[in-house]
């Protein structure tokens, strides 16, 4: 591979050829101050805050786009350097709202911290923020535009990562405005409310929109009975809102301190990601022998519903294509349906008593959770949806020493949860859990991997595919007999796209597809702490395997709460009881008025 | 335009994304702006977000994507006409049309808008009138100008 060297700061560093100088700096420990870049887009050059200086070029150079090439000699923090900064994050706060005390990006907005970096006080430029009133019309997102410095990530991340393009960069000049189509409010735009806009917006010009007032709310009134659950990505991510180093697993030390938050009952949504296995693993046996064995015309292949964002981009953009979309609830709504009804029997509460609150890595299950069909207890199922950061939040707020909880376990029942439910949280995740009892039920045997882990499914690609084959499978499935089941796994919507042109074309060669929105699955969701990096997200995945891999029991059919739920309230997979309270259909959202 | 219309001109010139500045010109041709039906439907031909076609259709000021009046009246904003007086035009302009930048007569007749440079520095203030520029406009001129649009 063809290198470059430079001196950046009189320090020699050696690159690949092709490398910015940013990358650069990087690499002999220097850091330059970014607010447009960001490792997962690719570079704008729009902000020019991470100008550098080259000796003997009349200009400066903005170090985010330009290449590394022999012989240069970079300068990094010259007085020049440092005005020329100084004065583009006053042009940047003269077209920015800063209303920083009220502000929920407050602490963690990179405009705010840059300026206090660089001494910028009272800037001599007229202000020209965007005056156009808050757009809080989605359950999910708040968009903010008189906060938007016009950075364009969130542009780039809709497009490049998402493949959706809800959000584009509209007019021009000075007019320039980050707008959806025709500049809707976002409810009725074509967006999947994935929230990796708001988890890339540097500034509050993206939020999620906050519930924690009402759920304080809920925990004060005597009256209610607040139960909380939370999703298996929430554990590895919540650390790092307090204080604690991307990838740390905080399960137990988190069920101790939503109690002492005063949530009534702590239950896992791992709980219902092991339901799920069991509803959507036999939905896929059902496929199969309806195919194979009875010859009957089916659509394959099956694909995951575990994610809103996803759902909700298949009804926007293959309205067509919905029967293939697995017709399981989310965990999150399936525990919803279940906490008003079975668990309330069980405990003898009055369902209309119960608040419903679930804790989740996502934006999108804000907007899951308020979809007209997900009433089937005869309530809400779930009533407030926060995310990683706003329970992080709650925590601060509570005045708890997290690091120093003591850690303790979920609340039975619907809090036993096994290790193929904790990787749901990672793609691949759900595919996973699947073979592992699919198999298992076909065959009588573990599946063929060491350890159960099937690493073939694993990994960071984009789109993964893996086939496993059924070999001495028992008598009730001797059809399936020598069958390859071929799998894919997409993450990132962009990917989740090209897997879906085949799947249009009829043309797709897979049983089983598993997609998730967000980069890497749910541990990247728009509801985890900021900031996001593929660096980030390999601790967090690392930390979602381990917490499997100490798991006593590793195979959904094995949780012995879901055998419990089944033998005292659902009978059987997919029996009526489930096909009322856990199972869902689709809705077309034509975009075509 | 019709369904069928948007399909003929997307034929015309196929779906190349550098065709799209000449498609989304010829279907505003026919009622002067792009409705959200042709955007989306552009959109899908093109395999793109109907978000993108508006983003790329927001850009031009002679790509309108609302609806206007009969006669479209675009000021130039930019710095030359700025200096040569155009404030003056612009005040003019919205007593005698009793309307404000941006918004169209009651009778929708007139909308008024701003515009970037039209190359009519030298002459400036300038204005276009749908597809007629008028340069060297003083607030007297304007007045007879209107007059006559009102007649037509």
């Amino acid at each position: 591979m063809e290198k470059v060297s430079l001196t950046i700061n009189g320090i020699n560093v050696e690159v690949r050829k092709g490398s910015t100088l940013l990358e650069a700096a990087k690499k002999a420990g220097i850091r330059i101050p970014t607010l447009c870049h960001h490792p997962d887009l690719v570079p704008a050059g729009n902000c020019r805050l991470c100008v550098v200086e080259q000796k003997g070029a009349p200009f400066l150079l903005a170090s985010c786009t330009t290449k590394a090439a022999d012989g240069m000699e970079i300068e990094t923090n010259t007085h020049r350097v440092r005005e020329a900064r100084r004065v583009i994050l006053e042009l940047l706060l003269a077209e920015h709202n800063a209303d920083c005390i009220s502000c929920p990006a407050s602490g963690k907005c990179q405009l705010q911290s840059l300026a206090h970096e660089y001494f910028v006080q009272k800037t001599d430029f007229m202000n020209i923020a965007d005056k156009s009133p808050i757009d809080d019309s989605s359950p999910s997102i708040v968009k903010d535009d008189s906060k938007c410095i016009r950075c364009l990530r969130c542009v780039r991340t809709c497009s490049e990562l998402m493949g959706v393009s809800a959000l584009v960069s509209a007019h021009k000049g000075r007019y320039t405005k980050v707008e959806t189509l025709l500049d809707k409010p976002l409810q009725y735009a074509v967006c999947t409310m994935c929230g990796q806009c708001v988890s890339r917006c540097p500034t509050g010009a993206l939020v999620e929109k906050n519930y924690v007032n009402d759920v304080w709310r809920a925990i004060s009134d005597p009256e209610k009975f607040v139960v909380v659950q939370t999703a298996p990505s929430v554990r590895v991510g919540l650390g790092e809102m307090l204080n604690m180093a991307p990838g740390s697993i905080v399960t137990g030390k988190m069920a101790t301190a939503l109690r002492q938050l005063g949530f009534d009952a702590v239950l896992d949504t791992n709980f219902s990601a092991d339901l799920t296995i069991m509803e959507e693993g036999h939905e896929l046996l059902q496929r199969l022998t309806k195919a194979l064995r009875d010859k009957e015309k089916i659509s394959f292949p099956m694909m995951t519903s575990c994610c809103p964002a996803w759902v909700k981009f298949m009804e926007h953009e293959y309205p067509d294509q919905l029967e293939h979309i697995s017709s399981c609830k989310s965990p999150q709504q399936m525990l919803g349906a279940l906490i008003k009804t079975y668990y309330a029997q069980k405990r003898g509460i009055d369902p209309s008593k119960i608040v419903s609150v679930s804790i989740m890595p996502c934006t999108a299950k804000k907007f899951e959770a308020s979809r007209l069909e997900m009433k089937s207890s005869g309530y809400t199922d779930v009533d407030y949806v926060l995310t990683t950061r706003e329970l992080g939040h709650m925590i601060r707020q509570s005045g708890i020493w997290f690091d120093e909880l003591e850690e303790s376990t979920f609340d039975s029942p619907m809090g036993e949860g096994t290790g193929a439910a904790v990787i749901f949280g990672a793609s691949g995740g759900v595919m996973e859990a699947a073979l592992r009892t699919v198999y298992e039920v076909v065959t009588g045997r573990e599946v063929p991997f060491e350890n159960l882990n099937i690493t073939p499914l694993r990994g960071t690609d984009g789109v993964r595919a893996a086939s496993i084959r059924i070999d001495k499978p028992l008598p009730d499935w001797s059809f399936l007999e020598g069958v390859e089941v071929n799998v894919a796994i997409a993450h990132g919507l962009a990917n989740a796209r090209k897997l879906m042109d085949d799947v249009e074309k009829g043309l797709s060669p897979y049983h089983f597809i598993e997609v998730m929105a967000c980069p890497n699955g749910c541990i990247g969701g728009g509801g985890q702490p900021m900031p996001t990096s593929p660096e980030i997200r390999r601790k967090r995945t690392a930390a979602i395997y381990e917490a499997d891999s100490k798991l006593p029991r590793r195979k959904s059919h094995e949780n012995s709460e879901v055998l419990a739920l089944y033998k005292d309230f659902l009978t059987e997979p997919l029996g009526h009881r489930s096909h009322e309270l856990l199972h869902t259909h689709y809705t077309k959202r034509d975009d075509l008025p | 335009m019709t369904k069928d219309d948007v399909a003929e001109v997307i034929k015309t010139h196929g779906t190349e994304r550098t065709n799209l500045l000449p498609v989304l010109q010829d279907v505003a041709a026919t009622h002067r702006f792009l409705t959200e039906e042709d955007l989306v439907r552009v959109a899908r031909a093109f395999k793109i977000s109907a978000a993108e076609v508006y983003s790329v259709a927001s850009f031009y000021s002679l790509l309108e994507t609302q609806p206007r009046g009969r006669f479209v009246i675009r000021v130039c904003r930019t710095i030359s006409c700025s200096m040569s007086g155009k404030g003056n035009i612009l005040t003019k302009l919205k007593e005698i049309l009793g309307i404000d930048l941006g918004e169209t007569t009651p009778d929708k007749r007139f909308s008024l808008l701003e515009t970037n440079c039209m190359g009519w520095c030298a002459e400036g203030p300038s204005m276009l009138i749908n597809d007629t520029v008028y340069s060297h406009l003083t607030p007297e001129k304007v007045v007879e100008i209107i007059k006559e649009y009102r007649e037509r």
